[in-house]
């Protein structure tokens, strides 16, 4: 198996990649063809087959989503494009969107056939505006093209896409606050269960899948689900993108099968920048557990990255070195969450704002040792008790950075202050000096 | 109540009832309705909330609650360009916090304030999504990848004289409200202005054109074909 697998991304370079004659040209809209010649519950199976996982941090299995959906429901099925990627460290969805976008809807419009859905919305946060272009004038251009609409190249079926804009909500990028947007309302999780494919837009049944999930529908009823299978470890089938950024000498999306590792990814980067050394790593996003140089070789899976203490996460792997202060780049996430909750549950509503007290005294050296267990304790009476995951995600840095980097938050207090020059860990650190 | 008493445009007005028809139920129309409003009235302001919830058939207070929740939601007025700057962790330690410090000075503004003239609105946002192109901006929710502090303040310094701007992967920037009106679904015609992919999007796939990686074959031939037209160049 080669070291890196182009299937999403491999148009990217094409020129006016994002048009519909490109993708024809490439074969897109292909799969859908094959697609509307099959039995929607075949579609459904091949998914199952393929191995699927979300895409989009959690891992569900896709076509097992799919199957939960209750088809003797009298009421209508949705199907939802989560395109809220928002998780710090996560750029993957947005790139794809931009230079690829039949992708998207090629493989909306396949997910939802199966799923018997006649409408499907794409929630794409509202902050990245050529993306939404890009997408809209995809969506267009398929109905131009008799893709979507009624009666889709003569096959009876009939399903509408309607492109939505949000306005700015990471916890949005949770599928049932992401509903609630969707409905017109703040966005605020909902109490699970009913779960969405039970009663999710509208109170039918919903199926909410990432960006990079729907995407990769087209390629597996193109190439059958035992190509896909033929990739990636052996719970974790197939291909992912996975996005490096940070202190490496060049960042970027890398398109390989899961369980490829850090120190390959980093190697293709051209290296952790000159001089300097890895120190530590989000393997997906930051609400997932940091690790450090000594997990280099954990195969990027969805096992092997929990088993190392974290989770695989939406792949987000966000590279730091000697020169950065863990302190301060847990302290600033930790600001993040306690700016996005959403203020549901108290848990997370007073505890967030709680870790960003404690924390700040210690990022200014002010305290005892002893205030880095009672942050731990903080940690412990949020984590879990919230509707969503939002909560669970806020300690993650914190816990994890506590038990790999203990010494540097003493040294912050034994030092009165941070130890780090921030310039120094800056790109344009040697063109300032 | 109608619309003359909502102070609305009927323009506008009859282009919030659009926007609420697309969608099964029509109070889903409420966010990309509120991004209209702003298109049309320069902020959210209570003429709009009023028209919004009349069009849905819901309380004002309701609306309120709505836009007061999401943060691209504005109650005093944006200047003519948004300018985001990332200090999410990573972009600001690869020099996002310096950049912000150092436009806060050369506008003299703080954070979510607008410069005398107008021009400016400076708010420090979180992460865009755009990690592998640290320290990122935002102009007008168009992406500006890469930037120092020195670029950073050309860049508003070219926003204010009026010299055309490009987005690093985008289009010519538009104004703040014309890009409100895009996200509200109406589109404009700067779809196929800018690139398909930036350089750091297509690091790895460069790797593998070089190296012949690729995905195996599978039953059919989309992604041979493609690849042997690639190497075919």
């Amino acid at each position: 198996m080669d070291t890196l697998t182009p299937v999403l991304t491999a148009d990217w370079a094409d020129e006016q990649s994002w048009k519909l004659a490109t993708y024809e040209r490439n074969g897109g809209y292909g799969a859908l063809r094959k697609a509307l010649a099959m039995a929607p519950d075949d579609i459904i199976t091949a998914v199952k087959d393929s191995g699927l996982r979300g895409r989009g941090g959690a891992g569900f299995p896709t076509g097992m989503k799919w199957g939960f959906i209750p088809q003797d429901n009298p009421n209508p099925k949705y199907l939802v494009v989560n395109a809220d990627e928002s998780e710090p460290g996560t750029c993957k969805d947005i790139p794809l969107m931009m230079a690829s976008p039949h992708t998207l809807v090629e493989g909306v419009i396949i997910s939802s056939f199966a799923i018997r859905a006649n409408q499907a919305f794409i929630y794409v946060r509202g902050e990245v505006v050529h993306v939404i272009r890009r997408v809209q004038a995809a969506v267009a251009e398929a109905y131009a093209a008799g893709h979507l609409g009624s009666n889709i190249h003569g096959s009876g079926y009939d399903l509408d896409v309607v492109v939505h804009a949000g306005a700015g909500a990471y916890i949005c990028g949770e599928e049932t606050a992401l509903l609630e947007g969707l409905e017109g309302r703040r966005g605020q999780p909902r109490l699970r269960p009913p779960f969405p494919a039970v009663a999710g837009l509208y109170a039918s049944p919903t199926v909410i899948n990432n960006v990079e999930s729907i995407a990769s529908v087209p390629s597996i009823i193109d190439h059958g689900a035992d190509w896909f299978a033929s990739m990636g470890t052996e719970k974790s089938k197939g291909f992912g993108i996975f996005s490096l950024s940070g202190h490496v000498t060049n960042p970027g999306q890398f398109e390989a099968p899961l369980g490829i590792t850090l120190r390959t990814l980093i190697d293709l980067a051209g290296g952790i920048r000159h001089g300097h050394e890895l120190k530590f790593w989000t393997p997906g996003g930051s609400s997932t557990p940091i690790l450090t140089a000594e997990h280099l070789d954990v195969p990027l899976d969805f096992e092997a990255v929990g088993a190392a203490g974290s989770m695989l996460g939406t792949r987000a792997l966000q590279i730091f070195d000697d020169t950065t202060c863990v302190v301060r780049a847990v302290l600033r996430w930790t600001e993040f969450y306690k700016h996005e909750s959403c203020g549901k549950c108290t848990p997370c509503r007073e505890g967030t704002w709680w870790l960003v007290q404690t924390l700040t005294n210690l990022e200014k050296g002010i305290g005892r040792e002893d205030d880095l267990d009672v942050l731990l304790d903080q940690c412990d009476n949020i984590l879990g008790r919230s509707f969503c995951a939002l909560a669970d995600g806020a300690v993650s840095p914190i816990a994890s950075s506590i038990q790999y980097f203990r010494d540097e938050y003493v040294e912050h207090l034994s030092n009165g202050g941070c130890p780090f020059d921030p310039v120094a860990s800056t790109v344009f650190a040697g063109a300032t000096a | 109540m109608t619309q003359e008493a909502t102070g609305l445009s009927s323009t506008t007005y009859a282009e919030l009832k659009e926007i609420a028809a697309r969608y099964p139920q029509p109070r889903s129309g409420l966010l990309p309705m509120l991004h209209l409003v702003q298109a049309s009235e320069g902020r959210i302001t209570p003429e709009g909330i009023e028209a919004c919830a009349e069009i849905l058939g819901i309380s004002a207070a309701d609306v309120s609650g709505v836009a007061t929740f999401y943060t691209m939601y504005k109650r005093r007025p944006v200047g003519e360009y948004h300018v985001g700057v990332c200090t999410n962790t990573l972009c600001a330690v690869m020099g996002g916090d310096a950049i912000f410090e150092r436009l806060k000075e050369h506008l003299d503004v703080g954070n979510d304030e607008t410069t005398d003239d107008g021009k400016i609105t400076l708010e420090h946002v979180e992460c865009n999504a755009a990690c592998d192109y640290a320290p990122v901006m935002m102009v007008n929710w168009e992406f500006m990848d890469n930037m120092t502090p020195e670029s950073a303040t050309q860049l508003v310094d070219d926003l204010r004289e009026g010299t055309e701007v490009r987005s690093t992967r985008g289009p010519r920037i538009a104004t703040w409200r014309e890009v409100e009106r895009v996200l509200a679904g109406f589109p404009d015609d700067r779809a196929d202005e800018g690139p398909a992919a930036g350089p750091a999007s297509l690091v790895g796939l460069q790797i593998a054109r070089e190296r012949s990686w690729r995905a195996p074959g599978g039953d059919t031939a989309r992604g041979e074909s493609q690849t042997e037209q690639e190497d075919g160049h």
